[in-house]
């Protein structure tokens, strides 16, 4: 095999007293997309931002093409030859300007920049990179106007018009749906033929199988397994992860007793079919689909973020119509929402002041908080989810992905929920944490109902007694978790219509 | 804990102790009773204003117009005493409403109109300004005045609604402590106890620090965002009623540097124990710490025109504290 383009050989990094990358040996091929997995907290991003010139390394070496590489700058691994797309779609394009300009913004700096910005010329010369990357969105058009996928696409042609060797790829396909995401893969297919090395950073199966040329696991800051021999062993790569044999926990599905919510005629968009849910005591109901298929905006419904375009709700056999997130708390129906940073922690409080949030009516006394109390439901939460932190009074920034989530579920589990609705709980969380999740909800599920909103269809399956497909903001099918037919559970996702349906 | 964030913790109640043991050290008297007095009264005003404004900047708003608003009080009491002839009662509930209805339109029009709050304010503070001055076509209400079509006021400020600003109360010297201290230190408790002990105050700041959290955890926002425009106009005004009684008149041209003063105070809390937020306790220190310097140059003879450049440069120190030093600022 030829020599490799990239070479990274013992890198370490600390910060502070916390060994993140303690030698991590890496070879990156010319033509190759070379994955990288990792559980949160493995150590990818500082790795990435090592590559990138973000940080500086502490030991180690670091080639590329045989000679020594040391960015100073994000700018000057650019410059050299190694190019970064982040996992934040938005900080690689600049959303206030349109397409032609992002394409060519890095040409407005640096040596032998004109002082006047022509238009014309910065059209030809977006013309050309969109033309050689055969990207196809509208150079005149905002970036605020187009979808997120197509931010990334300008992000990646913006990446390559400096005809980089080597490709960092973040998650880039953590928030795109799968069709996006395949327009994704076909660039990266193009670039691999180019020869560009590619590092494509990701711990979503399906990305994996379609791309990977090689697979590398990280773990704790160490490279415990390269797989590199065709057919690729994508559950020793798993393994060599988690460090732990993966297998699909068997769910022993159960039928839920008496039923605590249902829905008639619930209509949830213009053009929705309706549709009808009954959720029963005990069990727990996964809802699956693609991105942008209406799940949230069930499970917003449900919570009285807005209200159904048509339908009524009933909740253990009374009239369930919330105005608010605060009548449907009150009536004991929980939403751990999608996107916790966005959507659930309030970062300037501490772990148990995120903890008590929604129930501070409730555990207050004369509308005083008694932060004894807080503290103790605190306590009790970090050993019942085995959430890893040094006490309840940490800073959330200072927990990993998959505990800042156990406490966004803890939060909704110190009271009794009558409907328990997660969104997406699984996003950007480590399997060790998934699983804890995934068990403490089995555990609990007894005394009400429990619906998880997920995309990923493994998570689907390992956590639920029963499975719901939404197509088209309406629900589509229904499995019970026990000898579930995939073809057809595939087939109604994608949204096909099934021979004899109406 | 390391000498840095011992610093950013206590660096700014070091160099306010330290500010005053100089003083004391270095000047004749300042170390008495009466000294500390009139310190306290000295920031009595714009201390009430910053603790109001504390409780926007807390919900991620600002409110600009709590100067304005403090001026439009006192013209008020002081129109509703001399010229409509009314008693004290009649006058402080006026003030009082004034502040309520200010508080309500400016959080309507940041919260269901979408106006950004510095310039819903600022257009609220611009309003104000000129509206106080058109029931007297733009003249200073004294007692005994020449209305604009040359009758006489017969009205005068009430003896009762004068000892708001002037009455002492004895505490180990008789005659020490002026009511607006008093107004000062208790409005202070009880903002500071509401924000930091009450599930009230703890949902405002996470409403402050993310409202989509706040939200989906059941807390009404705009209510509250609402609530923090009407607490604000209601310390504005109380401060108006403070400034109108010290006064005994309503005057026109008073009142310019309330805005700056009683923000900049605000802002300097955010330096106070490290906090990076705002909170009731600092902004009484940062009120307190503008006044004992001034107090302290005064004494030691620094002309009067260096003060606002002292406010300005312990402004720009405490918020160095807060962005540069501490990595809460960082975001």
């Amino acid at each position: 095999m030829a020599d490799p383009v990239f070479r990274i050989a013992d890198l370490k990094k600390s910060f502070g007293p916390t060994q993140v990358l303690g030698g991590v040996s890496l070879e990156l091929h010319a033509g190759e997309v070379t994955v990288l997995m990792g559980a949160n907290g493995a150590g990818k991003s500082t790795l990435v931002r090592i590559v990138s010139g973000v940080y500086d390394r502490d030991g180690g070496t670091i080639t590329m093409d045989g000679k020594d590489f040391a960015p100073a700058s994000p700018a000057d691994a650019i410059r050299a030859g190694v190019v970064t797309v982040h996992q934040n779609i938005n900080d690689g394009v600049v959303v206030a300007l349109d397409v032609a300009t992002n394409l060519t913004l890095d040409r407005l700096n640096g040596k032998g920049a004109k002082l006047f910005f022509n238009p014309r010329a910065v059209r030809r010369q977006a013309r050309e990179v969109a033309a050689r990357m055969g990207l196809d969105v509208d150079l005149n058009a905002e970036i605020s106007d187009l979808s997120l996928a197509d931010r990334q696409m300008v992000a990646i042609a913006r990446a390559m018009a400096h005809e980089p060797k080597v490709l960092i790829l973040d998650e880039p396909t953590s928030s795109l749906s799968s069709a996006e995401a395949n327009r994704l893969f076909e660039v990266v297919d193009r670039l691999r033929e180019r020869g560009v090395a590619i590092l494509y950073i990701s711990h979503r199966m399906s990305d994996i199988r379609r791309l990977a040329d090689r697979i590398v696991s990280l773990r704790d800051g160490r490279i415990t397994g390269t797989f590199d021999t065709k057919p690729l062993d994508y559950e020793g790569a798993v393994n060599a992860m988690l460090g732990r044999t993966m297998h699909r926990a068997e769910i022993a599905a159960r039928d839920g007793a008496h039923t605590i919510f249902s829905a008639e005629g619930l209509r949830i968009a213009e053009h929705a079919k309706p549709f009808s849910l009954k959720l029963g005591d005990g069990e727990i109901v996964a809802i699956t689909g693609l991105v942008g298929v209406g799940k949230t905006a069930l499970a917003e419904t449900l919570f009285g973020v807005r209200p159904p375009l048509g339908g009524t709700m009933m909740l253990n056999g009374k009239a369930y119509a919330p105005g608010s997130t605060a009548d449907a708390i009150t009536a004991g129906v929980f939403l751990v929402a999608k996107d916790r940073a966005e959507s659930g922690i309030i970062k300037d409080f501490n772990l148990y002041e995120n903890l008590s949030l929604p129930f501070l009516d409730r555990i207050s006394r004369l509308s005083v908080v008694p932060r004894r109390t807080e503290r103790a439901v605190a306590r009790d939460a970090i050993s019942d989810l085995k959430i890893v932190c040094r006490s309840e009074r940490d800073d959330m920034a200072t927990l990993s992905g998959g505990n800042q989530q156990k406490v966004m579920v803890a939060r909704w589990m110190s009271q009794d929920a009558n409907l328990f609705i997660l969104d997406e709980p699984f996003q950007g969380v480590d399997i060790a944490a998934r699983r804890d999740i995934a068990n403490k909800l089995r555990a609990s599920a007894e005394g009400r109902a429990t619906l998880v909103f997920v995309t990923e269809l493994d998570e689907a399956l390992e956590t639920a007694d029963r499975i719901l497909v939404m197509s088209e903001h309406t629900i589509v099918g229904e499995h019970r978790n026990a000898e579930v037919d995939i073809d057809r559970l595939l087939a109604e996702i994608a949204g096909q219509p099934l021979k004899g349906a109406a | 804990m390391t000498l840095r964030d011992f610093a950013i913790r206590y660096g700014f109640i070091a160099l306010l102790v330290g500010l005053v043991v100089f003083f004391t050290v270095s000047t004749d008297g300042f170390a008495s009773p009466q000294a500390a007095v009139f310190i306290f009264q000295s920031v009595a005003i714009t201390g009430i204003l910053a603790l109001g404004v504390t409780a926007t900047l807390v919900v991620g708003g600002f409110d600009l117009s709590i100067g304005s608003v403090a001026t439009t009080a006192m013209m008020a009491a002081a129109y509703v005493m001399v010229i409509m002839e009314q008693n004290a009662f009649v006058a402080v509930v006026v003030c009082l409403a004034i502040g309520v209805v200010v508080g309500l339109i400016n959080g309507y029009l940041i919260v269901y109109m979408r106006v950004p709050d510095l310039l819903a304010t600022l257009g609220m503070m611009f309003l104000l300004v000129g509206l106080q001055r058109i029931p007297t076509e733009g003249r200073s209400i004294a007692t005994g005045m020449t209305m604009p079509d040359g009758s006489t006021a017969n009205g005068t400020f009430s003896g009762a609604f004068l000892a708001l600003g002037r009455h002492r109360f004895d505490f180990i010297l008789p005659n020490l402590i002026p009511v607006s201290v008093v107004v000062l230190v208790v409005l202070a408790v009880l903002i500071w106890f509401f924000l930091e002990y009450t599930r009230f105050g703890r949902m405002m700041y996470a409403v402050g620090s993310n409202p989509k959290a706040a939200e989906l955890a059941g807390a009404p926002v705009k209510a509250y965002k609402i609530w923090a425009y009407v607490i604000s106009g209601v310390f504005a005004s109380i401060s108006g009623i403070l400034l109108a009684a010290r006064l005994g008149r309503g005057d026109i041209a008073s009142g310019n540097n309330l805005l700056l003063d009683s923000v900049a105070a605000a802002l300097i809390g955010f330096a106070v124990l490290g906090a990076a937020k705002p909170n009731a306790f600092g902004t009484a220190v940062g009120a307190l710490f503008v006044g004992i310097l001034l107090q302290g140059l005064t004494m030691m003879n620094a002309p009067y025109y260096t003060q606002d450049f002292v406010k300005g440069a312990v402004l720009v120190v405490a918020l160095v504290f807060t962005f540069a030093l501490s990595n809460k600022g960082r975001t």
